[in-house]
Formats: structure tokens, C-alpha cells, sequence
């Protein structure tokens, strides 16, 4: 259509000094990056130097003892693996049911050290696989943000990244959760789709996939993944932006994508069968319609094309209807619809509270506060409304990819706490656009108000400096096509052609560009100070980031310290109490405890447990919050029945420690009742309040965790006096018939409990009718028979 | 209700065993004994048993070997013997240890095992010299009740016998037995018998012929706990560049009276002088002096609770378990530490080098059932060999470590059932070239350096496979107008250029400098040959036509 035109090119020879700057900047970006990943990496250091390296909270644990069996084993016997030391007695099968994606990379990491022999231990490597993937997840963003915004943008955002509190929080030295590892699948996805939209290279499409398969590995976040790009492909068609880029960025990510997720024997056939990934075949289905609406477009003429139309849309509505009738009606009749509870309550926010309590008792499940948004992601949360404007300065695919991805994520992250974690990347991605796009202005019109500058070397600089100017987004543009083909030619020389290019146009730019420079530019005085403010928000982000990873989020919560004036005082009572049961009780000996202490039990006291924190069976975890809310007798029965030898119990009462078995003793009422109704929440509640002083219930005073907990609680001060509820407790002096304390740890946090031998029932039966509270017997037997399930 | 009936019945068949003793006739030995007296400490749970034997050759032949016989119950509980000779008059006293080595006796009597006790000069016809005997027993006090609550106190029974086992007639004899407390509850009496508080006397007894055995049990109260560990594990690493790495693992056992149900940490915080007297609060340890970088962990973390106190002459190293150790209650942790090399490490007269280090265990007042000593000696030494004062199991492993490639050569020695007495040094030696000190640096850099040079090697490499048209010309001017069809070129156009004399290869397109202004050109695709060039524009306005400026990069202008 258009002939070529060939024009000689006079080369310049005084551009080697722009060359050198190219060089700078490029080497100047890689030490950024370098630093970065030190920055990320040394900022989750905290909690091993204030505390140890030692695994965090609860699932870390499972996680970690799942890391010892993979590399004690090996693969084949981690995919087979069995575990009977869970959920007595129906056992878990652990390979099928975990995201292995975590377990297999230290592992992998483990295995790549000790076959260099460097024999770190496979804790070590546990504790500091999160820091190592915050360094490769800041890294990722620089390269997301590069391909929207270009590299400036791109620094900006992983240095922002790299300390975002809520990043933090769960990615700390010794927080070995899949999170760790997924933000940086989930971000490093994202980059390749955009890398993929921008070039249209199937070679970045497959490794999307790839990268989509390693989120699918490790988290069920991956989810997000696979409704976020079909919701940002279906936008692209809509408004009009479908492009065969657009078809390659897609259509193999689908297809291979779902492919290898079918592999993750925990996804499995959920990958074609549960109603989360719907969203990404119907869009699939749209796409390939719409790109034969294109092809067809081409092949025939307009008048054709549009009686081609009318009689696809008529046939095609038909087929559709039926189609997505079939459809609903297949959903429809799974009792949840397809979606499971968690994805529900996703889209519902008051679904879990209504149906799940099991899953509304996880604090992490709740929706955030206020103040939660700005402890998480503090000044962010001002600078993406900035960044989302930005991106749509000029809206591109990528940018309005990002765009999308905020406005969901800020939406998840509404729901539930936990997902504040996914809002992070957006909210650091867009902030970075943010802040770069500002400096950019305002460094610009520095620059240009200066006097003395002249308005060739302006131009000049404005092309080469600080690679976040027009000019050089553009350049960072051109350069694709050169990766695409193959090409492998050095940097060095790309750069030196790059500089040929560029000159004989930037003539021709120079008076363009300085007249829209004028244009844009703004007053010296208020530029300046507007800089000055931006780096003052941005050293209150830096001053609380610190602050939050050193105070808020470094504490591993199993080892607590508390700074009195006699110095610290370390409470290390659940490694002592845990360290008792490995060492002083029978190897097959069952520990019951409230689910929260499961992983902790198997993985610290290699003791069988009855319910963890893998909640998969509601009814199991309903039985331990019955014989909790149960009289003692009703109790022992119900334990007993599932061979548990020894009852464990947190109580803070003493020390003050508030996250104790009785603060949480509601939900297992709630949960105990959602199973076995005679456990009733209103028994427990004296007018709707929980209490457990002098006014509290006889129910709530006679229940098998007030005794377990509370058991000479009395002897310590005289009066009883609980510092977490700050009251004297309601029943000061009982004795305990099916149980005996064998043992306290020293600030009384862990108190375990043995069952009695089966013959001192009789004895217990007599003294018992005694102490027959409110509850009727009748109802109890028939509950008892309901509640062993194992009779 | 069982255990004093075995008791008894043990007691029973010790008494006959007696009697088979005593009928039998002593043997041809021209030894005997003048006078022996027995000092049995029974103050902690290792049992002390100093013996002053005066030896007389009644033969007529010179002889140098005296036996020691130990019934076999407590053979199997003997931890140590040692013997010595006292020479010299008043000041100038030197004490001579003598060697002591079990024997086997082809007719001894009822499994009753012997130790010679080697003696430097030869005892002449006639003459007599005296022996100051040291041996140790070890899980000699059984706890009876076998089984006690928390606020009990420990009782236990020891067992032995009122007159030395001895293969030789002995003339006068006596044996003190010390208890901790006063509190004792119960002994046998062999008359003359005498009790003075914690004291108790048997003897003198006089003229009693070789093997004689009179049992005697006593019982009594002792609430120190006894911390017994059933396998502990040192590894001594040796680092040529000034450390030395010393790393324990202990399983610890308190081996005193079982704990008897509740555990009731309120009667037992509140009360500490009545509950729970006999279990293990804290330990000791001794560590050299000079040490640094000291952990104690176990295998969920760190343990808080210890303290470490140094001076000059020595290190104290204060533990506590997670919990208090009552009766049969077990804990695992380990200890590390480092020390100086210069301390040591030593180099001997035949140019090799030898490490001198303590055998036992840190750990005051503990019995170790199993030890294991490690030495990791640098990678690349060559011809080690342990001297240990102590017969001990030896074997060789094989242990990588950083960034090893042949592997550090590990002197394993083992030893069972050991006391305090047994921390002596004992030496390594072996030889080793500082050569081998660099090889590690050398492989980090040369590795690094490779990286390096790969790097730059990649960068400067054209691996393309040249492109066939040798063509000088590197910029095309596209000029573009819309097709007829289309009367403007709208925002989001793209626009397909048909270039025949362009090779497919490489393309940047540069900034276009159309009227309105092509605000982004956000893709480029080439087609295959006749190559097309297919460009998505991004249109600030609508516009009639533009002009593109391409590259055809591959080319380099000469200038």
C-alpha cells in the first residue's frame, strides 16, 4: 500500500556521550534492582533477629513438616503420602489435597544446596524462602510496571513493593505460608500476559502458562488469576481492542493453562468442573467468535457481511440459550452451586458468616477496617486514585489491564483480610505509576523553568535522563519488535544503532516537543515544593513500612515477649508444652485440642491430633467443640470414643495472653452447634453476653473447657483473678472426675490433660449426678449417640 | 507390691550363690590381703567406691598382676577402675597410676568377672605395698518405690556386700557406706555393724577366705536427681581458619525414681522445697574457656533459658530444659559452641598436627550411656589416627560440608556407660597441607569468575545466523495513506506495508512525525516474506496520512 522509502542517515559523530548515558542507565537500574531485592529481602529479616529463625503461627508448621517429609522421601513417596497423624482416625491424604507449589520449591532449593553441599537445613531453607521470593516478586513488578509504564515506573514500583507492610505480613523470615510464593507467581503471571499482549509472542504465552501453572501449584488464589485476564480480555473486546495479540495472549493461556492445572492433584478436575473457572471458557468461546467475526469481516464485503451477521446472531442466539440453559441447570443442581464456600463468600460477603462459622471464625476471614487499609498499605492507598488517572493517559492494554486489576482487587480485599494481600501489587503497581508520572512533571518543569538550560540540551536530557520521559517510553516501545524476532545481537551495539535512529528525528522532535513542554509546564516554585512533599510521603511510607515490619508483623507467635522493667521476658510455653508431649508421651498417643493447634501439635510434638487446621471436615471439628462446650462426663465419652489420650488447652488467664481457648470458646459452641444441636449458643450467653465470672451460665461454668482451663486456677493469686477477661472467674473450686492435669507449662499458656482410665466412669457417674446442670439428660444421650460417629 | 518380692527373691539367690562361694576352695594364689578398707560414697547417683588395699606376697615367687573381682550385676554397671600407688615418704609423696585391664579367668567361679591391676615394680616374696582403688558404678541405685508422686521424696535401694569379693584371702576388712541424708530407712545388718548419722560401718571382719560375699541392701532417701544421658553426640569440627566448632546433642533421661500421675505446676511453683524435690531443674555444664558463639537449641527452636558465665580460667554454662525433668521424663537439645583454634590445636615434633581435646561429657554429675565423638578434620588431611587414654570403638566416615568436593575425613570414637572421671583429653593426629585452606576460595572465585566471563561472553557473541541481504540501507521512510475504502485513519488503525526488497529481519520503527501526531505505535508485526509490516497505531486524531520512519537495524552504517 504504502512503497518504502529509502533516506541515508548522516551519522553524528558526538553522540557516544549519549551512548555512555544509556549504558549508566541501564547499569544504574540493574543496581537498583540489585538493592531492591537486598531491600526486600533484609526488611523481613526482623523477626530473626529480634526473635530466631523458627516457623511462624499455625499452617507455616504443617508446611514445614510437609518440607521434611519431601526431602526425607522424596516425591514419589510425598505425592502417596498418607498421613495418619491428623484427623484421627480418618487420616489425610496430603498429596492430594495440598498446594504443593511451596513445599516443592524449598524442597527443590534444599536439594540444589545440599547437592552443592552447603548443608543448610531444611529449616533454615523454610524460614527464608518468603524473603527470597519478596526480593523475586519485587523484581517482577519492576518488570509489570516496565511493561506498562515503562522503567521508571517499574523501579518505583518494586521499591514500592518491596516494603508494602502488607507484603510483609505474611512473608517474614519463618512465615513459610504459600503466600509467600504465590504473590510472586501471581505477579510474575500478570507480567507475562502484559509482555505477551504487548509482543504478541507465542514464546511469552507458553511461559504464561508455565507461570500460571506454578500459581496453581501454590495457592488457590490462582483463581483470581483465571477470572482476572478473561474479565480484561472480555473489556478489551468490548471496547473494541481485540487484536491477535490479544488472541495469543488469551486463547493458549486457556488452553494450556487449564491443562496443566489439571495436573495439581488438589485442583484436578475442579480445573474444568467448578464454576470459578467458567468465566475464563466462556470467554474463550468469545474470543474465538470474535476473531472469526474478524476474519470474516476480511474475506467478505460489507453488504455480505452484514447478512452473514444477522443470520449467525439468530442461529447463534438460539444455540447459546441452550446452551447456557444446560449449563445453569448442571450448576443448579450441586447443592453450592458449583462454588465452593470460600469463593462464595468471596462473592457474598455475609455468606460465610450466615452458613460457615467455621470459616468466619478465622480472623483472617473477616472483612478489614478502615484503619486496617492504611496500617497495610499506608500512603498507597492515597496515590492509586493518582495512578489509576495515569493509566489512562494514554489507556493502553497494559494499563488498562492494571486498572482492572485494582478495581477487583480493592474489591476482594473488602471481603476478607486476607486479600488485602492480593490488593498489594495493584495498589504498589499503580502507586508506582503514581509517583513516577508526578517526578516526571515536576522534574520536567524544573527543568524547563531553570534558567540558563537551553532548550536543545532540555531535549536532550529529557530523552536520555532518568528513562522516564516520553521519549524514552517510546524507545523502550520500539525496542520490542527487536526482542520479538531473534535477533541476538549484543546490547551494546543495539544501543549504538538505537542512537543513529534517534537523531535525525529528534530534530525534527526538538521544536514539537518543547512547545508541548511549555505547554505542560508548571511553575518552578510550586513544582519544587510539590517534589518536596512527594518525598516526604514517600519517607513516612519508608518510616512506617520499618516500623511495621520490625513491630507489627516479626512476632512468630510461638514464642511471645513482653518488655517489663526488669527486662525482656520471653514466654516460650507452647515449644514447652509440645516439647513435653514429643518427649513424654506414647508415640500413638491421640492429643485433642481446638483445631488452631493442630499443625502445631503434629509438627512440633509429633503427636496424632484429631482436627487441624486444614478444616476439611466441619463434623470432626464440630465433635472437639462439643466435648469442649460439654459437661465433663459427656465430654470424656466423646473423647474417649475417639481414643484420645490427652486434652490440650491454651489459657492466657494467667500472663494475660488474649488469644486464648476461652476468647475463643464461642466458635466452638457455634461450630459444635451447627452439627449437634443440643449444644445451643443462648445456654452458653447470659443476656447475650459472654461472661465467665459469677454471672455467667451453669452451662458455660460446668463446660469441659471453663475446667480444663480454670483447674486451680484459684491456688495462684487466691482470687481467681482472669487478666484477659479482667474478672474474677464464676466457679473458683471444682474438682476434675475424668481427667487429671499431668501437665502446666510454667506460665500456665498450654495446660494438658489426661483421660482417666474407663474404669473410674462408675465412681464419676455417682458423683456426677450431683453437679447435673440445666441440660437435660435425655437430650444429652440422644446428642452422644449423634456424636460418635466411630460407634 | 512386685518389686520387693523380686528383691527378695534376688536376695535369695545372691545368699545361696554365697554359699557356693564359701564352700569353694580359695585358690592357689600366694597373694593376700593384710587390710582393706572399702569406702562406698553413695551421695549422688553415681556410686564412688574407694578401696585402700594392702597387698602382701606371701609366694615365693615375685609377682606383678593383682586381681579385683566384681560379681557380674556389677560388672555390667562398672564405669571406671583406676588404681594407684602412693610412693615416697611424707612431703615427697608421687602418685603412680597403674594399669588396670579386664581379665577373663578360665575357672572363675559363678560369672564373676576380674580386672588386673598391673603393678610397675614387681611385688617381691615377702613384701607388701599398698593400692588405692577407684572404681565407679553407674544405675546401681534402683528407686524404690519405683514409682513416685510429685511431693514424694526418692527413695532407693543399693546393693552389695558386706565383705570384698576378692579371689584372695583377705585378713581384716572393713567398708563405710555414706548416704546423702540421715534419712535412712532400712539396712542389713552384718554384725559388727554400726551406724553414725549418714554413716553407716560394716566390719571389721576378720580372716575371711578369698570369694567370701555376704549381701547387704540398703535403703535409703536420695533426692538428687539423677540425670543420666543415653546418647550424646559431640562433633569437633576443625577449621584452619581459627575455629573450632564444637557441637552436642544430648538425649537426656532423668533416671531417678517414674513419675506417679498429676503434674501440678501450681503445687509445684508454690512449694519447691516439698514438691518435686528430685526432679532436674537446671544443669551445668563446663565449657572451656575462651568459648563463643554459644546456642542452645532443640529440634523446635531455641530454648531461652540459659546462662553463661566465663572468666579467664573457664566457662560456665548454666541450662535449664524446656520443662522440669521428673522421674523417667526425657529431654533432646543441643549445644553448640566455638572456641579458639590456638587453644587446641598443636603441632607435633614429627610435623603433624594434633588436636588435644576432653573426651566426656560438659555436663557436671551425668552419666553418659552412649558417647559418640566426632572429629571433622579438614578436608584434604591425610593419616589421622586417635590416641584415647580408654579402650573406645574407632571407625572413619566420611562428612561433606561446605562446598566440599573429596569430603572431610571424620574420626568416629564410641564409648559406653561414662562418667565424669572419663573427661580426659585425648589427640588427634593427622597431617594437612595449608594448601588445601585455599581450595575453597580458589573454587568460589574461579566459579564466580567463569560466571563473569560467560556473561560477557554472551553479551559480545553474535550467535544470529547472519541475514542474507547485505544491504546498506538502514532507514526506509514509509509513507502511508489511507486506503480508498477507509476515508480517514481512525485511532486503533492498523495498517499493513507491503516492503519487497526488505528482508525479515529485524525492524525498529521510530517515532513517527505525522500531522496530528501518531501518539504511540504500540505494536509491529512482520509478516512473512514479501514482507509485511503490519502497524497498530494509536492516533491522537484522525488524519489522512502519516509517514513512519523504519530501520532495518541489522545492517550497521559505516559512517
Amino acid at each position: 500500500m504504502a512503497a518504502p522509502e529509502t533516506s541515508t542517515a548522516a551519522v553524528p559523530t558526538l553522540h557516544t556521550n549519549n551512548t555512555v548515558r544509556n549504558a549508566f542507565g541501564g547499569v544504574l537500574s540493574f543496581f537498583i534492582l540489585l538493592l531492591i531485592g537486598v531491600l526486600a529481602f533484609s526488611i523481613r529479616l526482623f523477626s530473626v533477629i529480634k526473635y530466631e529463625s523458627v516457623i511462624h503461627e499455625f499452617d507455616p508448621y504443617f508446611n514445614y513438616r510437609v518440607t521434611q517429609f519431601l526431602t526425607k522421601k522424596g516425591i514419589y513417596d510425598f505425592w502417596n503420602w498418607f498421613d495418619d497423624r491428623t484427623w484421627y482416625p480418618l487420616g489425610r491424604v496430603i498429596g492430594g489435597t495440598v498446594y504443593p507449589g511451596l513445599t516443592l520449591t524449598a524442597g527443590t532449593i534444599w536439594w540444589l544446596l545440599n547437592s552443592l553441599n552447603i548443608p543448610l537445613s531444611v529449616e533454615t531453607v523454610c524460614v527464608f524462602t518468603a524473603p527470597i521470593f519478596s526480593a523475586f516478586a519485587s523484581w517482577a513488578t519492576y518488570l509489570l510496571t516496565k511493561e506498562v509504564k515503562g522503567a521508571g515506573a517499574g523501579l518505583t514500583a518494586a521499591v514500592l513493593l518491596a516494603m508494602v507492610p502488607s507484603y510483609i505480613s505474611r512473608s517474614v523470615a519463618g512465615s513459610y505460608d504459600n503466600e509467600a510464593v504465590a504473590i510472586f507467581a501471581l505477579i510474575f503471571t500478570f507480567y507475562l500476559y502484559i509482555k505477551t499482549l504487548n509482543t504478541g509472542s507465542l514464546f511469552y504465552a507458553t511461559l504464561n502458562s508455565i507461570a500460571y501453572f506454578y500459581m496453581v501449584c501454590s495457592w488457590g488464589g490462582y483463581t483470581f488469576i483465571i477470572n482476572l485476564i478473561p474479565m480484561h480480555v472480555l473489556l478489551c473486546i468490548v471496547t473494541g481492542r481485540y487484536s491477535s495479540r490479544l488472541y495469543i495472549a488469551y486463547a493458549p493461556l486457556v488452553v494450556l493453562g487449564t491443562l496443566l492445572a489439571a495436573l495439581v492433584p488438589v485442583v484436578g478436575f475442579n480445573a474444568v468442573m467448578t464454576s470459578e473457572h467458567f468465566a475464563s471458557f466462556l470467554v474463550f468461546i468469545i474470543i474465538h467468535v470474535v476473531a472469526f467475526v474478524y476474519y470474516i469481516k476480511g474475506i467478505l464485503s460489507p453488504k455480505m457481511f452484514k447478512v452473514a451477521v444477522t443470520l449467525v446472531v439468530s442461529v447463534g442466539l438460539a444455540v447459546c440459550c441452550a446452551v447456557i440453559a444446560v449449563l445453569i441447570a448442571l450448576v443448579a443442581s450441586s447443592p453450592t452451586k458449583g462454588w465452593s464456600g470460600r469463593s462464595l463468600s468471596l462473592l457474598d460477603p455475609t455468606y460465610a458468616s450466615k452458613y460457615i462459622p467455621i470459616i468466619a471464625s478465622v480472623s483472617e476471614h473477616q472483612p478489614p477496617t478502615w484503619p486496617s487499609y492504611f496500617m497495610d498499605i499506608n500512603v498507597l492507598a492515597f496515590l492509586v486514585p493518582a495512578g489509576i488517572i495515569a493509566c489512562f493517559l494514554p489507556l493502553t492494554d497494559a494499563s488498562s489491564f492494571v486498572v482492572l486489576y485494582i478495581a477487583t482487587s480493592v474489591y476482594f480485599s473488602g471481603v476478607m483480610v486476607r486479600l488485602m494481600l492480593v490488593l498489594a501489587p495493584a495498589a504498589c503497581i499503580t502507586s508506582g505509576i503514581a509517583l513516577s508520572e508526578a517526578f516526571d512533571a515536576l522534574t520536567g518543569s524544573i527543568k524547563f523553568q531553570l534558567p540558563g538550560v537551553s532548550t536543545d540540551a532540555e531535549v536532550d536530557a529529557g530523552e536520555t535522563s532518568s528513562d522516564t520521559t516520553e521519549a524514552q517510553n517510546d524507545e523502550v516501545k520500539a525496542e520490542k519488535p527487536e526482542e520479538t524476532s531473534k535477533d541476538r545481537r549484543s546490547k551494546k551495539s543495539k544501543k549504538k544503532e538505537r542512537e543513529h535512529v534517534e537523531r535525525p528525528s529528534a530534530k525534527a522532535k526538538v521544536k514539537t516537543k518543547a512547545e508541548k513542554k511549555r505547554l505542560l509546564a508548571l511553575p518552578l516554585e510550586a513544582s519544587a515544593v510539590s517534589l518536596l512533599l512527594l518525598i516526604v510521603l514517600g519517607a513516612f511510607y519508608v518510616v512506617h513500612c520499618v516500623w511495621a515490619a520490625a513491630e507489627a508483623y516479626s512476632a512468630p507467635s510461638i514464642v511471645l515477649t513482653s518488655r517489663s522493667r526488669d527486662g525482656l521476658h520471653v514466654f516460650d510455653d507452647f515449644r514447652e508444652a509440645y516439647s513435653w508431649l514429643r518427649h513424654n508421651t506414647d508415640v500413638d498417643d491421640k492429643v485433642a485440642s481446638w483445631w488452631d493447634y493442630g499443625y502445631q501439635t503434629t509438627a512440633m510434638a509429633n503427636r496424632t491430633v484429631i482436627v487441624d487446621n486444614n478444616t476439611w471436615n466441619n463434623t470432626h471439628i464440630a465433635t472437639v467443640g462439643t466435648a469442649m462446650s460439654s459437661p465433663e462426663k459427656a465430654a470424656w465419652e466423646i473423647f474417649h470414643s475417639l481414643d484420645v489420650k490427652y486434652v490440650l488447652v491454651v489459657f492466657g488467664g494467667l500472663v494475660g495472653y488474649p488469644s486464648d481457648d476461652i476468647n475463643k470458646f464461642l466458635w466452638m459452641v457455634r461450630i459444635g452447634g451447627g452439627v449437634f444441636p443440643h449444644i445451643k449458643e443462648p445456654d452458653y450467653l447470659r443476656d447475650g453476653q459472654y461472661r465467665i465470672d459469677s454471672q455467667a451460665t451453669p452451662t458455660m461454668l460446668n463446660c469441659l473447657m471453663y475446667k480444663l482451663s480454670y483447674y486451680r486456677f484459684v491456688e495462684t493469686d487466691g482470687k481467681a483473678y482472669d487478666k484477659v477477661r479482667r474478672t474474677e472467674i464464676g466457679k473458683k473450686y471444682f474438682k476434675l472426675t475424668h481427667f487429671e492435669e499431668v501437665f502446666t507449662t510454667h506460665h500456665w499458656m498450654v495446660r494438658i490433660y489426661k483421660l482417666k482410665a474407663p474404669k473410674n466412669r462408675i465412681r464419676g457417674k455417682t458423683k456426677k449426678s450431683k453437679s447435673k446442670t440445666s441440660s437435660s439428660s435425655s437430650s444429652k444421650t440422644s446428642g452422644t449417640k449423634k456424636k460418635n460417629p466411630w460407634h | 507390691m512386685e518389686a520387693p518380692i523380686r528383691a527378695r527373691e534376688i536376695l535369695g539367690f545372691t545368699l545361696l550363690s554365697l554359699l557356693f562361694f564359701v564352700c569353694r576352695s580359695s585358690p592357689s594364689h600366694n597373694l593376700l590381703i593384710s587390710n582393706a578398707e572399702r569406702r562406698i560414697d553413695l551421695s549422688s547417683h553415681i556410686v564412688k567406691v574407694y578401696l585402700t588395699l594392702k597387698v602382701e606376697n606371701a609366694g615365693s615367687t615375685p609377682t606383678s598382676e593383682i586381681l579385683l573381682a566384681f560379681p557380674p550385676t556389677q560388672v555390667d554397671h562398672l564405669a571406671t577402675v583406676e588404681a594407684l600407688v602412693t610412693k615416697g615418704k611424707r612431703k615427697k609423696t608421687t602418685i603412680v597410676h597403674l594399669d588396670v585391664k579386664p581379665t577373663e579367668l578360665p575357672d572363675a567361679p559363678n560369672e564373676t568377672k576380674y580386672f588386673t591391676i598391673y603393678l610397675a615394680n614387681p611385688l617381691n616374696s615377702g613384701e607388701s605395698t599398698t593400692l588405692e582403688v577407684l572404681y565407679l558404678f553407674t544405675h546401681s541405685l534402683e528407686p524404690f518405690p519405683a514409682e513416685i508422686g510429685q511431693s514424694e521424696s526418692q527413695l532407693v535401694f543399693y546393693r552389695d556386700s558386706a565383705l570384698i569379693l576378692s579371689p584372695y584371702h583377705i585378713k581384716q576388712q572393713t567398708t563405710f557406706l555414706k548416704a546423702p541424708s540421715t534419712k535412712v530407712e532400712s539396712f542389713t545388718r552384718v554384725e559388727p555393724t554400726n551406724r553414725a548419722g549418714t554413716e553407716m560401718k560394716y566390719g571389721p571382719y576378720e580372716d575371711r577366705p578369698s570369694y567370701s560375699f555376704s549381701p547387704i541392701l540398703i535403703h535409703f532417701e536420695n533426692n538428687s536427681p539423677f540425670p543420666v544421658v543415653e546418647e550424646l553426640v559431640r562433633e569437633v569440627e576443625i577449621s584452619h581458619w581459627g575455629n573450632l566448632q564444637v557441637t552436642e546433642q544430648y538425649t537426656l533421661v532423668h533416671g531417678g525414681a517414674r513419675h506417679k500421675g498429676v503434674f501440678s505446676r501450681v503445687d509445684y511453683q508454690s512449694r519447691p522445697s516439698l514438691n518435686g524435690v528430685s526432679s532436674l531443674r537446671y544443669l551445668l555444664a563446663r565449657l572451656p574457656p575462651r568459648v563463643h558463639s554459644v546456642y542452645y537449641r532443640d529440634e523446635i527452636g531455641n530454648i531461652s533459658s540459659s546462662h553463661l558465665r566465663t572468666d579467664s580460667r573457664k566457662s560456665e554454662l548454666e541450662i535449664e530444659p524446656r520443662y522440669p525433668l521428673f522421674g523417667g521424663w526425657k529431654a533432646t537439645f543441643l549445644i553448640g559452641y566455638g572456641l579458639p583454634l590456638q587453644d587446641f590445636l598443636f603441632e607435633s615434633s614429627d610435623d603433624r598436627r594434633y588436636l588435644n581435646f576432653t573426651f566426656g561429657c560438659p555436663l557436671l554429675d551425668t552419666v553418659v550411656d552412649k558417647l559418640t565423638v566426632k572429629v571433622v578434620l579438614p578436608e584434604g588431611s591425610k593419616d589421622p589416627s586417635a590416641v584415647v587414654p580408654f579402650p573406645v570403638e574407632q571407625h572413619f566416615e566420611t562428612k561433606y560440608s561446605y562446598l566440599d568436593v573429596v569430603g572431610r575425613t571424620v574420626v568416629v570414637m564410641e564409648k559406653k556407660n561414662l562418667v565424669p572421671v572419663h573427661n580426659s583429653h585425648f589427640q588427634v593426629y593427622y597431617t594437612f597441607k595449608p594448601m588445601f585452606m585455599l581450595a575453597e576460595p580458589l573454587m568460589l572465585t574461579t566459579a564466580f569468575f567463569l560466571f563473569f566471563v560467560a556473561c560477557v561472553a554472551y553479551l559480545h557473541i553474535d550467535l544470529s545466523i547472519p541475514s542474507m541481504s547485505p544491504r546498506n540501507l538502514p532507514k526506509f521512510r514509509l509513507k502511508y495513506h489511507s486506503p480508498p475504502e477507509i476515508p480517514q485513519i481512525t485511532p486503533r488503525h492498523t495498517a499493513t506495508f507491503v516492503c519487497r526488497r526488505l528482508p525479515p529481519s529485524v525492524l525498529t520503527l521510530h517515532h513517527p512525525t505525522a500531522g496530528g501526531g501518531c501518539h504511540l505505535i504500540s505494536h509491529l508485526t512482520i509478516g512473512p516474506p514479501p514482507c509485511c509490516i503490519m502497524l497498530s497505531l494509536l492516533l491522537l486524531s484522525n488524519s489522512h496520512s502519516l509517514e513512519i520512519l523504519v530501520e532495518h537495524l541489522f545492517v550497521a552504517p559505516s559512517p
